[in-house]
């Protein structure tokens, strides 16, 4: 078990890696070994390939100052990589976000076999909100009228998108005056990717500030259009229990892994695999029943809506396949490891790709149409289900181990769930802060990454931040991590939380860390710091609130862009490996020091989570000193 | 070059060693031949270095037992003979770490390590570490790998 327990700190991966090893199948971790040592140019971000010149790359240890063919500077070409990732991550995040556009209009016209809505709330206040008419008209009608704006939010080349404008006033006024408050989606990314061609923008700080920009595009755009959709199709979550870890896989159901990020067609499984048909069809076949567990993002979007179980996060997805006890993953888009299909190669488990967008050589594709979403359901499910009898019964080694786990929060449910059904409001949560029961709040989110041992990050971060009674909220693979070690239930607020924070949850009966969701509902926290400010108190913008966000574990373009929309809201926001930019000292100088100055937040790196944990705090500390807030109560 | 750097560097690290002052020197370089090809350049530890006898101030000697030809940095006074006569161009110039003045400074093959940092950092196979007759045996496999290779397209 040698290596395996340096690789992870969960005893089921370390359970699965130890099966891979002796089955001799490689995994990300070993791959990392074999990559070892890693291009120090590209670590640095100073090589450019942006045009047939080069590739140039500056040497960080040349006393002389280099630069490329073109002249650019390692300022220029630093920056100039770091915001095409930040374009990258805001293009996922919003591609994903125009796909849900796409599901809702479908269901507005009526042309589609299983979306309809589910949250005649949530579509009205939207519907306000873009002042589409309501008053005796049908849900569709509205909803028709509605999808339009939001496809206009992608393709607006002028003015201000809207869904920004929900910041406090004072941010947006700030935004306004740096000129970063974002046109449209698209817009933005396709001019990072002008700026960025050989012989445009080369004034590093121009670069980052439409860096920013485009960040805020997917934060405050097409991550939170993602999110207010998926909501209004497939219904707001509600506080759920479930369960977590490989150990959710069973030994005699047909097991379904639905791992990717859209809840399109994942939504629509659910249904599939509770239909009696595929029920009655799975028992033909020997199985007991259907389980459907979920992995990664899409994982959090139908665990959030229907309690559907969680394999795990990121690095969990090869060893679930190792279990041997998968009869079928389906796959969409985003973080899906390229190796599945080598390592679904050595058992009987069924890889399907779904999406026109990720397709992989040798592997089943079977495409995913909004239009009969619930036929391809279907078809997917009964594929696993035939499969099943082709599992070969003594190679299976599922763990045992599962946690249970509360998710389901929302920005909007926080409401009933702190001031109760009678009087929904912010206003507890608030006063806990002022009066120093809370010392703030921190977003805990992200990636998993080999080069930091798995799980490890995420959950010494939040149990540290916890113990110094800090709320924390988590999505994507970090809530995951911290489902898998149980901080995802009430429970942990006694075993983990500070005093103060300890006498909230139980008040209120809420775990010490509330999961809010996939990683494009990051956008939730954005709303509920803007929820915090509307309630009174803690400040004008979300710069002045006592909060800090952090990615422990990241890896993702995607988590670039979310880390550089928090940092542009105003959001200290802690790193567990550095970025791609230290090859600058200019570079890293602005994004790490002066930002704070220009947009309130600014990043810091720092590996080790505890002491990370404690630069958050330390910032939080600073936080209520300026708010003049009262000093902990129990310190 | 970027490992050799960092291997120089007194931290080790990376993103640490790009931080320092004075600024870690690389001893290796990646030089290209009229040809277009390129390679690798550092110092050969010559059978009868010239930069040992340049030395004034007797600070380059040549280890016995190893062959390397090692500097002895205390000795160093500075006045570039070696880097003169160097017909490689391989000895650098080094900042002290107190800024007091500059020294002499050139590869050891990593002494400290079991394989030089720019060994184990060559992705393509092309820097080789080893005694001569397993480098020669080594270097002729890999011509025949090259040619098999070059048969089969």
């Amino acid at each position: 078990m040698d290596k395996t327990k340096e690789r992870s700190i969960d005893k089921t991966t370390q359970d699965m890696l130890q099966r891979a090893k002796e089955m001799n199948i490689p995994t990300a971790w070993d791959r990392l070994e074999s990559m070892l040592p890693q291009c120090g140019f590209g670590q640095l971000g100073i090589c450019c390939r942006n045009c047939e010149m080069g590739p140039c790359k500056i040497n960080p240890f040349s006393v002389k100052e280099q630069t490329g063919i073109c002249g650019a500077s390692a300022d220029t070409i630093v920056a100039r990589n770091f915001i095409r990732m930040i374009a990258g991550g805001a293009a996922a995040h919003s591609d994903h976000g125009r796909d849900i556009i796409h599901a809702f209009m479908l269901a507005a016209q009526g042309k589609t076999d299983a979306y309809g809505i589910k949250d005649e709330v949530k579509l009205k206040v939207l519907a306000r909100e873009y002042k589409v008419k309501i008053d005796g008209r049908e849900n569709n009608e509205i909803a028709a009228e509605l999808a339009d704006k939001f496809f206009l939010e992608f393709g607006r080349q002028y003015g201000e998108m809207n869904p920004p404008r929900r910041a406090p006033e004072k941010r947006v006024k700030l935004w306004r005056k740096l000129g970063i408050i974002p046109r449209g989606v698209d817009r933005e990314i396709v001019e990072t990717m002008h700026r960025t061609v050989m012989g445009v923008d080369n004034d590093y700080k121009n670069i980052l500030m439409h860096g920013f920009r485009t960040a805020l595009a997917d934060g405050w755009g097409g991550s939170m259009i993602a999110t207010d959709l998926s909501d209004v199709l497939f219904k707001s979550p509600e506080p759920i229990t479930a369960k977590s870890n490989l150990g959710v896989l069973s030994r005699d159901e047909v097991n379904v892994v639905v791992h990717g990020h859209e809840p399109t067609l994942s939504d629509v499984v659910v249904d599939a695999v509770r239909s009696p048909e595929m029920i009655a069809l799975a028992k033909k076949k020997g199985a007991k029943g259907i389980n459907l567990v979920g992995m990664c993002c899409t994982s959090s979007e139908i665990l959030m809506r229907h309690g559907i179980p969680v394999a795990g996060n990121f690095l969990q997805q090869e060893l679930a396949i190792l279990t041997g006890a998968v009869d079928l993953m389906m796959v969409d888009v985003q973080c899906i490891m390229p190796a599945l299909s080598g390592v679904a190669s050595a058992f009987h488990t069924k890889l399907v790709t779904t999406s026109p967008k990720n397709k992989a050589p040798g592997v089943t594709h079977v495409e995913f149409k909004a239009e009969k979403a619930y036929e391809i359901a279907k078809e997917i499910v009964k594929m696993a289900i035939e499969n099943f009898p082709n599992r070969n019964g003594n190679g299976i080694h599922i763990p045992d181990k599962s946690e249970d786990l509360v998710a389901g929060f929302t920005a909007e449910n926080i409401y009933n769930f702190l001031g109760g059904a009678y009087r929904a409001t912010y206003r507890p949560l608030n006063d806990a802060i002022i009066q120093g029961r809370i010392r703030g709040l921190a977003g805990v989110v992200g990636c998993n990454n080999p080069k930091i041992k798995h799980n490890y990050g995420h959950i010494e971060m939040a149990k540290e931040l916890i113990k110094n009674d800090v709320l924390v909220v988590v999505t994507g693979c970090s809530a995951i991590a911290d489902s898998e070690a149980g901080l995802l239930q009430p429970e942990a607020a006694v075993k983990y939380a500070g005093k103060g924070l300890r006498e909230i949850c139980e008040a209120v009966g809420i775990p010490p860390i509330l999961h809010v969701g996939s990683c494009v509902d990051n956008s939730r926290i954005l709303i509920a710091l803007t929820n915090v400010i509307r309630e009174g108190g803690l400040g004008e913008d979300i710069s002045d609130l006592p909060v800090a966000g952090a990615a422990p574990e990241w890896m993702s373009e995607k988590a670039v862009s979310i880390a550089s929309y928090f940092i542009a809201s105003g959001v200290l926001t802690v790193l567990g490996s550095p970025f791609q930019i230290l090859g600058s000292k200019k570079v890293t100088n602005f994004l790490c020091n002066e930002a704070e100055d220009i947009v309130g937040g600014k990043f810091v790196f720092e590996g080790d989570p505890v002491k990370a944990a404690h630069i958050m705090i330390d910032h939080i500390d600073k936080k209520r000193k300026a708010l003049k807030l009262k000093p902990m109560m129990y310190r | 070059m970027i490992a050799c750097a960092v291997e120089q560097s007194s931290t080790g690290e990376l993103f640490k060693a790009i931080s320092e002052t004075p600024l870690p020197v690389s001893l290796i370089e990646v030089t290209t031949a009229k040809e277009g090809e390129s390679f690798p350049l550092q110092c050969r530890h010559c059978e009868e270095p010239y930069c040992i006898d340049a030395c004034i101030a007797g600070a380059i000697r040549k280890d016995p037992e190893t062959g390397l030809v090692l500097s002895d940095e205390e000795k160093c006074v500075g006045c570039w003979m070696c880097v003169m006569t160097c017909p490689f161009g391989v000895i650098r110039v080094s900042l002290l770490p107190d800024k007091k003045g500059k020294i002499a400074v050139k590869c050891d093959l990593c002494q400290d390590r079991k394989i030089p940092a720019c060994v184990e950092a060559c992705y393509t196979g092309a820097l080789l570490f080893g005694e001569v007759e397993d480098l020669i045996r080594a270097v002729n496999k890999s011509k025949e790998d090259r040619d098999v290779l070059l048969n089969s397209r």
